[in-house]
C-alpha cells in the first residue's frame, strides 16, 4: 500500500510536471516521457500515454501557426493552471521556446520536428479555453487551487465531491463532442483540454478514501471504452458487401440500394437460423446419433436402392438425400444420444420453436427501430417542405442519374403544385375514380385467374400421380412448381400495366403494386398448400394424415387416418411374426433375428414429404430467378446493345430498351421465399442452409446484373430506409408461415415410424418428458401452475389493457403537441 | 459522402499517428477504416509534392469538386463553403474540414447535426434564416441547370407560398433553424 501511495503520488506529480512543462515546451518531452514510464505501473500507462502522446505529437500536424495570441494566452493561462512548483521551470523554458520558435520559422512551415507547432496548439487551446469555458474557469481555478495544495494537505470531502462532479461533466462533454456542430480545430482543442482536466484531477481524486478502488475503476472504464471503440471498428469492417452496395447507391439512388440492404439483412437472419439448425440439430445427429444403415428409418429401402445415388434422384431430394440429416425422418427418437447425453428430440423441438421466436423478435425490433426514425408519425405531413429539403439523394455520384433526378424533382414539383391547385377543384374526379375501379377489377380478375390455374395444374398432377409418374416427362413432373414460378414472374408485370390506369404518385402506386402482388402470392401459396395436402393424401395411398384442411373441409376421410395407421402397424407386426416362422412370440425370450434395415417395411412419413416439397419449391424458385435474370435482363441488354446497329427503330429508346430494376417484385420474392423457409424448416433442417447459399449467390448475381444490364429508373423516387411497409409484410408472412408448423406441433400426432418424436402422441410432449426426467420435481409443479389457463387469461387481459393505455397516452401527447404549436404562433403574434 | 468501407490501409496508416487517429475517432462519426480511406482520397487530390503533408495541406475548391460524390451534387458550392475553414474565403478545405464533412454526411451522424448543417447549406446568403430568396435559389438548384426544367415564376411563387404555409410556425415569413429542424425531423427521407 505504501508503495502504491508513492506511485500514485509520484504519478500525479509527474503528471503535473508534464502539464507544467509540456505547455509549449519541447525539451521537456523526453524527460516527461521517462517520468511517466517510471511513475506509473504498466496497466494504466498505455492509455494515458496515448493521450499524453497525442497531446505531444499532435503538434506537427497542425497546419496553421497562430502565434499572435500565444504570448498573451500563455501568461494568463499558465498562471491560472500552473501549480507553484512548475512555474519556475516554465519561466526558464519560455525563453528557450522563443529561441526555438524562431528557428522553426526559419525552418519553414512544413512540420519537421515533432514538437514544432506545439506552442501554437497550446496557444490555440488556451485561446479557445478562454472563449469556450469561461464559466468553468472559475471552477477550475478553485480546483487547481485546491489541487496545488493537495500535495501538502488532504482534500476535503466537499471539494472532492465538487471535483468529481466536474470530472463527470467533462467526461460527458467528451462523449458528446462529436455531436457539436463546431469546426474540427475547436473540437480538438476542447477535447484536449477536457482530457487534460480529467486526467489531472482523476489522479487527485484518487487520493481520498477508496482511492485504489477508484483508480482501478477509472482504469477499467478507460479500457472498456477503448475496447468498445475497437469493437465498433471491427463490426464496421465485418459488414459484408458494403462497397458493392455503395456503388449501386451512387448509380441508382437509394431505392434500388434499399433492396440490397434488405437482402443483406435477410442474409444475416438466415445465417443465424442456419447456425441454430446446423449446430444444434444436424451436427449432433451426424456425430453422435446412430450411423446410416443401423435403423430402418435411416436406410434407403431395398426397392429404391438401385437409383438412390443417381443425380436425378438426388436433385429431387430423394434417395440418399432423403435418408440423411437433411430431413426430419432420419432422426431417431432416443431421448439422449452419445456420451454427452445430448437430448436430441428436445433440441430439435427447441430449435424449431426458437427459430420462430427469434424471427419474430428481430422483425419486431427492426420495425420498432424504423418507427423511431419515422419521428413518431405526426398528424401533419409537410409535403412541399419535404420535397424541397429532402428530395435530393446525396448518394448519387453519377451524372446520368443526377440528370434523371433533376428531371424527376422538377416533375414532382410541378405535379405537386398542380395537384394542390386541383384538389381545390372537383373536376374530373369521376373519371379518375372510374379508372381506378376498373383497374382494381382487372387486378381481381388476374388474381382469380391465377388461383384457378394453380388449382387446375395441381389436379392434373394428381392424375399423373395416380397413373404413375414414370410415364411422364420432366414437364409433367415439375408442372406445379414451374407454373407457380412463371405466374410469379408474369403477373407482377401485368399489375404494373394495370396500375398505369390509376395515375397515382409513384410511392402510392408502389404500395398498391406490392399489395396486389402480395395477394397474388398469398393466393398461390394457400392454393399450393391445399393441393399439397391432397397430393400427400393421394400419394401415400395407405394412409391419410390428419390435416387441418381436412378438418376445415369436414372431411371424414381424416378420421380414417388413425385407423389406417393402426392397420399399417398391425401389418408390420404380422411381418415380424413371419420372420419367426409363423409363431408370434408372446415373450422376448427368443433371440431377435437379424434383419437388414433396408428390408423392413416402412411406415408413412408425412413430415419428410412436406419437407421435401418445400425444398423442391425453394430450389426451383432459385433456378427460376436466376434464369429470369439471365434471360430477361442480360440477354435483353445484349440484344439491345448489339442489334441496335442493324434494326429499324432505336432499340435503346423504344421497345424493348434496357430493363429497369424491379424493386417491388424482387422484394416480394425475397419475402415470400423467407416465408417458405420459415414454414418448412421444422420439417427439413437443411432449408436454412440452402437459403443461405441461395442468398449469397443471389447477392453477387444481382449486383452484377444491376450494374451491367439495368438503367436507372426514370422516376427516381427515394425509398426511405425506414420503410416499414416491407417489414410489416414480412411480419405478416412470418405469422402466416408459422401457423402450420405450430398447428402440427400442437394438434397432429407425429408419424410413428420416423423422426425424433415418433412414439409420442403429440410433439410437445417432449417438454413434459424433459421436465420429468431432467429437472427437480418442484420445477415441474411450478411449470404446471404457470401454464394454468386461470393464470394465462388474466395475463392476456393485462396486456390488452396496457396496449389500450399506451394508445391513449400517445393520443394525448399528439394533442399536447398541437397546443404547443398554436401557443408558439400566438406568442409570436403578440410580439 | 460515400467514402466509406474497408479501404486499403497500406502506407496511409503510418501517416496519421495513432493518437491523432484516436482523437478523430472520438470527434467524428467515422470509424478507423473510414478515416484512413478519407486520408487516402484526400491525399490523392493533392499534387505529389504535398502528399507527405496531407494533414496540414489545403486543397483548393476546384480539386474538391472533382470528387465523384460531389461532382453531380447541385449543392457542391455551398457544401464546400460551409465546411471550409479557410481564412482567405477561397473555400479551400483542409483534411480536418474534409473529415468534418464526411462525419456529418455519414450514416451514424445524428439527425440533429445533419439538420444543422443542412440548414447552413441551404442558407445561401448566410444570414441565419431561410427567407424567400434562399428558397428560390434552393428550388433553382434542385431543378437543374437546363432551361426547360426551371419553374415559371408563377409556379415558383405558388411553391414558396405552400412551403411557408407548412413550415413557418410563427408566421414571420422566414424559416429559422428550429422550424427547419422540426420539419426535417419528421421526414422519413432525411
Amino acid at each position: 500500500d505504501g508503495s502504491d501511495d508513492n506511485e500514485e503520488g509520484s504519478a500525479v506529480e509527474n503528471e503535473e510536471n508534464a502539464k507544467g512543462t509540456d505547455k509549449g515546451k519541447k525539451r521537456a518531452t523526453p524527460r516527461t516521457r521517462r517520468a511517466h514510464a517510471r511513475g506509473r505501473d504498466r496497466h494504466g500507462d498505455e492509455d494515458d500515454e496515448d493521450d499524453e502522446g497525442g497531446m505531444r505529437r499532435a503538434g506537427p500536424r497542425r497546419h496553421r501557426s497562430r502565434r499572435r495570441g500565444r504570448a498573451a494566452g500563455n501568461e494568463t493561462g499558465d498562471s491560472d493552471m500552473e501549480p507553484t512548483k512548475a512555474r519556475k521551470n516554465q519561466a526558464n523554458q519560455e525563453s528557450k521556446e522563443d529561441d526555438e520558435e524562431d528557428e522553426d520559422e526559419k525552418g519553414g512551415k512544413s512540420g519537421k520536428g515533432k514538437n514544432e507547432k506545439k506552442g501554437d496548439k497550446k496557444s490555440d487551446k488556451k485561446g479557445k479555453k478562454e472563449k469556450a469555458n469561461k464559466k468553468k474557469k472559475d471552477k477550475k481555478k478553485s480546483g487547481s487551487g485546491s489541487d496545488s495544495e493537495s500535495e501538502e494537505e488532504p482534500i476535503t470531502e466537499e471539494e472532492l465531491a465538487k471535483l468529481k462532479e466536474e470530472v463527470e461533466e467533462k467526461k460527458k462533454l467528451i462523449a458528446t463532442l462529436r455531436n457539436k456542430p463546431w469546426k474540427m480545430k475547436k473540437k480538438l482543442s476542447v477535447l484536449k483540454e477536457a482530457q487534460l482536466f480529467v486526467e489531472k484531477f482523476e489522479g487527485a481524486l484518487g487520493k481520498g478514501k477508496g482511492k485504489k478502488f477508484y483508480a482501478y475503476k477509472v482504469m477499467m472504464t478507460k479500457k472498456w471504452m477503448k475496447f468498445q471503440r475497437d469493437f465498433e471498428n471491427f463490426k464496421t469492417a465485418c459488414i459484408p458487401w458494403e462497397m458493392k452496395i455503395k456503388e449501386i447507391e451512387s448509380h441508382f439512388g437509394s431505392s434500388v440500394a434499399s433492396y440490397f440492404i434488405f437482402l443483406r439483412w435477410m442474409y444475416g437472419i438466415n445465417m443465424i437460423l442456419f447456425g441454430l439448425t446446423f449446430g444444434l440439430v444436424m451436427v449432433p445427429e451426424a456425430l453422435m446419433g446412430k450411423p446410416y444403415g443401423s435403423l430402418p428409418r435411416k436406410t434407403v429401402p431395398r426397392a429404391e436402392e438401385a437409383t438412390a445415388m443417381n443425380f436425378a434422384t438426388l436433385w429431387d431430394f430423394s434417395g440418399f438425400a432423403q435418408y440423411s440429416v437433411l430431413f426430419y425422418g432420419y432422426y431417431n427418437n432416443q431421448r439422449t444420444i452419445g456420451w454427452l447425453k445430448f437430448r436430441m428430440p428436445l433440441s430439435y423441438f427447441l430449435v424449431g420453436v426458437g427459430s420462430i421466436g427469434y424471427s419474430f423478435m428481430i422483425v419486431t425490433r427492426t420495425m420498432a427501430k424504423n418507427a423511431n426514425d419515422d419521428g413518431g408519425g405526426d398528424d401533419t405531413s409537410f409535403n412541399f417542405s419535404w420535397k424541397m429539403f429532402t428530395s435530393w439523394d446525396y448518394l448519387i455520384g453519377n451524372p446520368e442519374t443526377a440528370d434523371n433526378k433533376f428531371a424527376s424533382i422538377t416533375t414532382s414539383f410541378k405535379e405537386a403544385i398542380v395537384e394542390e391547385q386541383e384538389s381545390r377543384k372537383e373536376e374530373n374526379i369521376h373519371l379518375t375514380r372510374f379508372l381506378r375501379v376498373l383497374a382494381n377489377f382487372l387486378a381481381l380478375c388476374t388474381l382469380a385467374g391465377s388461383g384457378y390455374l394453380i388449382f387446375f395444374v395441381v389436379r392434373r398432377s394428381q392424375q399423373f400421380a395416380l397413373e404413375g409418374l414414370e410415364n411422364y416427362g420432366w414437364w409433367e413432373r415439375n408442372e406445379v412448381n414451374t407454373v407457380m414460378s412463371l405466374l410469379g414472374m408474369f403477373c407482377p408485370t401485368l399489375f404494373d400495366v394495370i396500375s398505369s390506369l390509376e395515375n397515382y404518385h409513384p410511392r402510392i402506386a408502389l404500395r398498391w403494386q406490392l399489395g396486389r402482388i402480395f395477394a397474388l402470392f398469398l393466393g398461390n401459396l394457400y392454393t399450393f398448400i391445399i393441393a399439397l395436402m391432397d397430393e400427400i393424401n393421394l400419394k401415400a395411398r395407405y394412409f391419410l394424415p390428419f390435416t387441418m384442411f381436412d378438418r376445415l373441409l369436414g372431411n371424414t376421410e381424416a378420421l380414417q387416418s388413425l385407423e389406417e395407421e393402426k392397420i399399417v402397424k398391425y401389418n408390420m407386426t404380422i411381418w415380424e411374426a413371419s420372420l419367426y416362422n409363423g409363431t408370434i412370440p408372446e415373450n422376448s425370450t427368443a433371440p431377435p433375428i437379424q434383419v437388414d434395415p433396408a428390408d423392413v417395411p416402412r411406415g408413412p412419413c408425412w413430415e419428410t414429404m412436406v419437407g421435401q416439397e418445400f425444398v423442391r419449391l425453394t430450389v426451383s424458385d432459385m433456378m427460376t430467378t436466376y434464369i429470369t435474370i439471365l434471360i430477361g435482363d442480360f440477354l435483353r441488354a445484349v440484344f439491345v446493345r448489339f442489334f441496335n446497329y442493324c434494326w429499324c427503330w432505336d432499340l435503346e429508346y423504344g421497345f424493348p430498351s434496357y430493363s429497369e430494376f424491379d424493386i417491388s417484385g424482387n422484394v416480394l420474392g425475397l419475402i415470400f421465399n423467407q416465408g417458405m423457409i420459415w414454414m418448412g424448416s421444422f420439417y427439413a433442417p437443411c432449408l436454412p442452409a440452402i437459403n443461405v447459399f441461395r442468398l449469397h449467390t443471389s447477392m453477387y448475381l444481382q449486383c452484377w446484373a444491376v450494374m451491367c444490364c439495368n438503367v436507372p429508373q426514370e422516376r427516381v423516387f427515394k425509398a426511405s430506409r425506414s420503410n416499414n411497409f416491407y417489414m410489416a409484410m414480412l411480419l405478416f408472412i412470418l405469422f402466416l408461415s408459422t401457423l402450420p408448423a405450430v398447428y402440427t406441433i400442437v394438434s397432429i400426432p407425429p408419424s410413428f415410424d420416423c423422426g425424433p418424436f415418433s412414439g409420442k402422441t403429440r410433439m410437445f410432449e417432449v417438454i413434459s418428458e424433459t421436465l420429468e426426467h431432467d429437472f427437480p420435481s418442484w420445477f415441474g409443479k411450478v411449470f404446471g401452475y404457470a401454464s394454468n389457463p386461470g393464470l394465462i387469461l388474466p395475463f392476456i387481459l393485462l396486456m390488452v389493457l396496457s396496449i389500450y393505455y399506451l394508445n391513449a397516452t400517445s393520443k394525448s401527447y399528439k394533442e399536447a403537441n398541437l397546443e404547443l404549436k398554436k401557443k408558439l404562433q400566438s406568442v409570436r403574434i403578440e410580439n | 459522402g460515400s467514402a466509406q468501407g474497408s479501404g486499403a490501409m497500406g502506407g496511409s496508416a503510418s501517416l496519421i499517428p495513432r493518437d491523432l487517429l484516436g482523437e478523430y475517432q472520438e470527434l467524428t462519426f467515422l470509424s478507423k477504416q473510414e478515416i484512413l480511406l478519407a486520408y487516402k482520397r484526400f491525399s490523392e487530390l493533392l499534387p505529389k509534392e504535398e502528399r507527405e503533408n496531407a494533414c496540414s495541406a489545403r486543397v483548393p475548391k476546384s480539386q474538391i469538386l472533382t470528387l465523384p460524390e460531389l461532382r453531380a451534387n447541385p449543392f457542391q458550392q455551398r457544401i464546400c463553403h460551409v465546411f471550409s475553414t479557410s481564412e482567405t474565403e477561397d473555400d479551400s478545405m483542409s483534411f480536418e474540414d474534409f473529415l468534418d464533412m464526411l462525419s456529418v454526411f455519414s450514416d451514424s451522424a445524428t439527425s440533429d447535426i445533419k439538420s444543422y448543417y443542412a440548414f447552413r447549406i441551404f442558407d445561401f446568403d448566410n444570414d441565419g434564416i431561410l427567407d424567400r430568396s434562399d428558397l428560390e435559389q434552393l428550388v433553382n438548384c434542385l431543378t437543374g441547370q437546363g432551361e426547360g426544367s426551371r419553374l415559371s415564376s408563377a409556379e415558383m411563387e405558388q411553391l414558396i407560398q405552400n412551403i411557408l404555409e407548412e413550415s413557418d410556425i410563427d408566421k414571420d415569413g422566414t424559416i429559422n433553424l428550429a422550424e427547419f429542424q422540426h420539419v426535417v425531423s419528421r421526414s422519413p427521407d432525411f
